[in-house]
């Protein structure tokens, strides 16, 4: 799809789509969010990648293959309950090294820590999982129309 | 069937043969373990049982527990013991074999499986290493699996005994409710509970079931010549000591708990004289040896079924002691058969004659095996036959009958081994297609201490009786006094009959020619025998298969959808239907937004089912989703809003994307009665379902739980994702991982449908 409109406003929505993403994945704990939705929104970010610039491009933005990126994410999500085992004493237990609730005043400190690593485990897992789908597709589709148009 | 098993095939540059050093390093374990176990033969004979046990499902009442007693000790002196020979003369027989390791690496395994099997003294535990002895031997009978027939081969003794190995399933599972416990020590021991249960018949179908097919009893006798397509050394491991002599363990172990009632005598007895006569005669219809020795083998297993179905003192002796002649001379006897194939190119009878003077070592090893076979004095063999006879004679209900039986099976098995151990070696010369020469002594060795030790322990009863035989039938029949073999019995019945068998069997091999000629020329079961059943079960299952996948599995989506979702209608109409509860909308309350909304879903919903053009039916049901995405914000429920959302507009690029390749809708405007139909039936379902469960009481307690405790314990704010991360996250990681699953699913699916249509275009 060679559209210049579409290619200029990707340029510019991309970015911003994969920043508000990763704010969505930040602010999950305490606000509407989470791993899976911020996972589904760079989803989108790629796929409008995609089909401004073809799939090879987007392929290239995701600098590793789909689906080791769906696997990556995993493994953290894995991480992440191991870890809670390792410390808190449960798998997937929480852990917050830098981060506490005081009674009265609420939390305090940084919000780093074992459930965070698991929920990006989500959001990486989604977002490799969908763009493997989503390119395999493409894929099918548009190769054999190039083999077509010949 | 003269195939080149052990000609190394065209050389494969990835598979670097192991050093000849280490083809040998799992004989010598074995060796080595068989010494162990040969420490514990004074303390087994003294009538100590040694136990070893560990929880395993405590819950279940299962436990991993093995027990040494005289019957498990003398099947792992088998296992181990000619375990070592076996493997020493596979190492050697097939040394520069690209498969060499595995070869070894299987029959390891196997090992393992059989020792785990008979020393196992807890019923599951017996069931795993049993299991592990089918799938090995799978794998070994089907090693050369360039050939089809090995294939088949190998899959018909998986099907037969593992079909054998569920019904043993059952049956140990049914026994172990029965009696309160899964050791079988204890099984044995409250024998009398389990005889009077009513569950004692299917449970003795069951467990026969498993023996029979195991064992190769008729009428599942059919797998085990097939399973010769296995290499030589295989053949001489599995099905002499080890393998097939599973079944009979099996019932000679669990004699105590089951054994000494008519159904059991008379289901052994009468199974296993069959076996034996029948497949005694099929064995003089072969011309290949291995094949005659197979035949030969399930025969002895017979003999041993019917002898564990007299159950009297004499005949649990000749179990004990055939097992031992069994063992030694048909092991043998398999790895000489491989020293004629590796000599002179051939194992048919037919191209074999006159070779004693070329095959010197060969001919003496063939001749004392078989002289134990045909139950020459003074061999093993003469003893073991004459215990089988002493015992026929002794039964008590039809002595007639089980004599005549053996007397048949023995001659035909006296033939049998004239025709292994003299036709190749006597008469006229017969030039074989290469050699002839005797083979290296590491090959030899193995066979040659096998035939020797049936020599001395014919000369030397009292080195096993005590030691070995007495412990075997103490833990068959508990209690049973000392026993003492002895050669010469004087002139007595028993030994009238060893005569007239010698007399039969020496006619039938004098005949040999006319007798196979006529046995191959007559039709004994009108063309349908039990390989032929199998053939036709098994094609009988396929074309149902066939049928089954063609007409559920069409690969039309919208079959799928339309089945799936008509059975979740039916479903859920059925369980409101059902429900007795009286059932009143919950209308009260709506507002106007809401209805708009729903209003906007139905229209939205009424254009995907009429509309003729694939792009107005995405929108149309794009809208219906942001419809019920609105739904989800007027009831606050953001999360689920705003993931509804994100999961529409994905939908739309994904389909936008498959659009392009899908065909044009048939007609302009088709309203789909039948979706229609099925899409109302199932959002009424839906809607009648979520009803009634919001008229249950509701209880609170989780509510209150979560919003509780979600900001102090937890340390977040949003309710549903702390459930999703924190209080619930192994859901969560569950699903993450079906996720990554599914994806790699379709996009194998997606890339293999590109490769096989470019395949096509080419």
């Amino acid at each position: 799809m060679n559209s210049t409109i579409l290619q200029t406003a990707t340029r510019v929505l991309v970015p911003l789509f994969l920043l508000i993403s990763l704010l969505i994945l930040w602010r999950g704990h305490n606000a509407p969010g989470g791993g899976f939705i911020g996972g589904l929104m760079a989803v989108i970010a790629v796929a409008l990648y995609a089909l401004a610039e073809g799939v090879e491009k987007a392929r290239r933005l995701l600098r590793i293959d789909a689906l080791s990126l769906a696997g990556l994410g995993l493994a953290m999500s894995v991480a992440g309950g191991l870890w809670g085992a390792a410390v808190g004493g449960a798998f997937l237990q929480g852990v917050w090294p830098f981060y506490g609730y005081v009674p009265g005043e609420g939390t305090q400190g940084w919000p780093v820590g074992s459930i965070l690593l698991f929920d990006t485990g989500v959001f990486v897992t989604v977002l490799g999982a969908v763009c493997a789908v989503l390119f395999s597709l493409e894929d099918a589709v548009f190769s054999e129309q190039d083999e077509e148009a010949r | 069937m003269n195939d080149d098993e052990a000609r190394p095939r065209a050389p494969n540059k990835e598979r670097v043969p192991m050093p000849r050093l280490l083809t040998l390093l799992p004989a010598a374990i074995l060796a080595l373990i068989a010494l162990w176990f040969a420490q514990f033969i004074p303390q087994v004979a003294a009538g100590e049982v040694i136990t070893w046990a560990r929880p395993w499902i405590p819950g279940l009442g299962i436990e991993v527990a093995f027990l040494i007693d005289g019957l498990s000790l003398l099947f792992a002196l088998m296992v181990t013991g000619i375990g070592a020979l076996i493997f020493l003369y596979a190492a050697v027989y097939f040394k520069g074999h690209p498969k060499l390791t595995m070869l070894l690496t299987l029959l390891t395994l196997f090992a393992i499986s059989m020792l785990g099997l008979v020393l196992a003294d807890d019923a599951v535990t017996l069931f795993v290493f049993w299991e592990g002895t089918t799938i090995t031997s799978f794998l070994l009978v089907g090693f050369d699996h360039e050939k089809t027939k090995a294939r088949d081969n190998a899959l018909q003794a998986l099907l037969v005994t593992g079909l054998g190995g569920l019904a043993l399933l059952a049956g140990l599972i049914l026994l172990g409710a029965e009696a309160g416990t899964f050791r079988i020590s204890e099984m044995n021991a409250a024998g009398d509970l389990i005889k009077a249960s009513v569950l004692y018949i299917p449970i003795l179908i069951l467990i026969f079931t498993g023996a029979f097919t195991k064992s190769a009893q008729f009428p599942f006798h059919f797998w085990l010549p097939g399973a010769m397509a296995a290499p030589t050394p295989v053949s001489a491991y599995l099905h002499s000591a080890t393998m097939v002599k599973a079944g009979i363990y099996l019932l000679a172990r669990l004699t105590p708990a089951l054994g000494g009632t008519e159904v059991w005598f008379w289901t052994l007895t009468l199974v296993g004289a069959i076996t034996m006569v029948w497949t005694s005669v099929l064995a003089l219809k072969q011309t290949d040896l291995k094949l005659m020795l197979a035949y030969t083998t399930v025969m002895a297993l017979g003999a041993l079924t019917m002898m564990l179905g007299g159950g009297t003192r004499y005949a649990v002796m000749t179990v004990a002691v055939f097992l031992i002649v069994h063992a030694l001379y048909k092991a043998a006897l398999f790895l000489t058969v491989g020293l004629i194939d590796k000599g002179t190119g051939t194992r048919e009878t037919t191209q074999l004659g006159g070779l004693r003077r070329e095959m010197p070592v060969t001919f003496v090893i063939a001749l004392l095996a078989a002289m134990s076979m045909a139950g020459l004095a003074p061999f093993i063999g003469f003893i073991g036959k004459e215990l089988m006879y002493e015992a026929a004679l002794g039964v008590e209900t039809e002595p007639l009958f089980v004599a005549t039986a053996a007397l048949l099976a023995n001659a035909n098995m006296v033939a049998a081994a004239a025709l292994v151990a003299i036709a190749p070696f006597f008469g006229a010369r017969i030039a074989p297609p290469k050699g002839p020469a005797d083979p290296s002594p590491w090959l030899w060795a193995g066979p040659a201490l096998l035939a020797v030790l049936g020599l001395a322990f014919g000369l030397f009863p009292s080195l096993i009786d005590g030691a070995i035989v007495t412990p075997v039938v103490q833990s068959i029949l508990p209690g049973e006094e000392a026993v003492y073999l002895k050669i010469w019995h004087g002139v007595n019945l028993p030994l009238m009959l060893s005569l007239l068998t010698f007399l039969l069997g020496f006619a039938l091999y004098y005949g040999r020619l006319k007798v196979r000629a006529s046995l191959r020329s007559t039709n004994f079961t009108g063309g349908l025998d039990a390989n032929e059943a199998y053939e036709l079960v098994l094609k009988t299952f396929k074309r149902f298969a066939a049928w089954s996948a063609r007409t559920v599995q069409g690969g039309k989506m919208t079959v799928y959808l339309r089945t799936a979702f008509t059975v979740l209608a039916l479903l859920m109409w059925g369980a409101h239907l059902a429900s007795r509860d009286a059932f009143s909308p919950p209308v009260e309350g709506l507002s106007l937004v809401p209805l708009v909304i729903c209003a906007l879903i139905a229209v939205s919903a009424a254009v995907v089912l009429t509309t003729g053009s694939r792009l107005y039916g995405l929108t149309a049901l794009g809208i219906t989703g942001a419809g019920v995405a609105i739904l989800f914000v007027f009831y606050s429920a953001i999360d689920v809003a705003i993931t509804q959302i994100l999961v529409e507009m994905l939908v739309v690029i994904i389909l936008a994307v498959a659009l392009v390749k899908l065909p044009t809708m048939p007609q302009e405007r088709n309203f789909r009665a039948g979706d229609a139909m099925i899409a109302t039936a199932l959002g009424l379902g839906v809607a009648f379902v979520v009803a009634s469960v919001l008229m249950q009481p509701f209880d609170p307690r989780i509510n209150e739980f979560f919003n509780a405790a979600s900001y102090p314990e937890a340390l977040g704010r949003n309710v549903v994702n702390v459930i999703l991360v924190d209080f619930r996250a192994l859901d969560t990681l569950g699903e993450v991982a079906v996720v990554l699953v599914a994806a790699i699913s379709a996009a194998a699916a997606l890339t293999a449908g590109l490769r096989a249509r470019k395949k096509v275009d080419k």
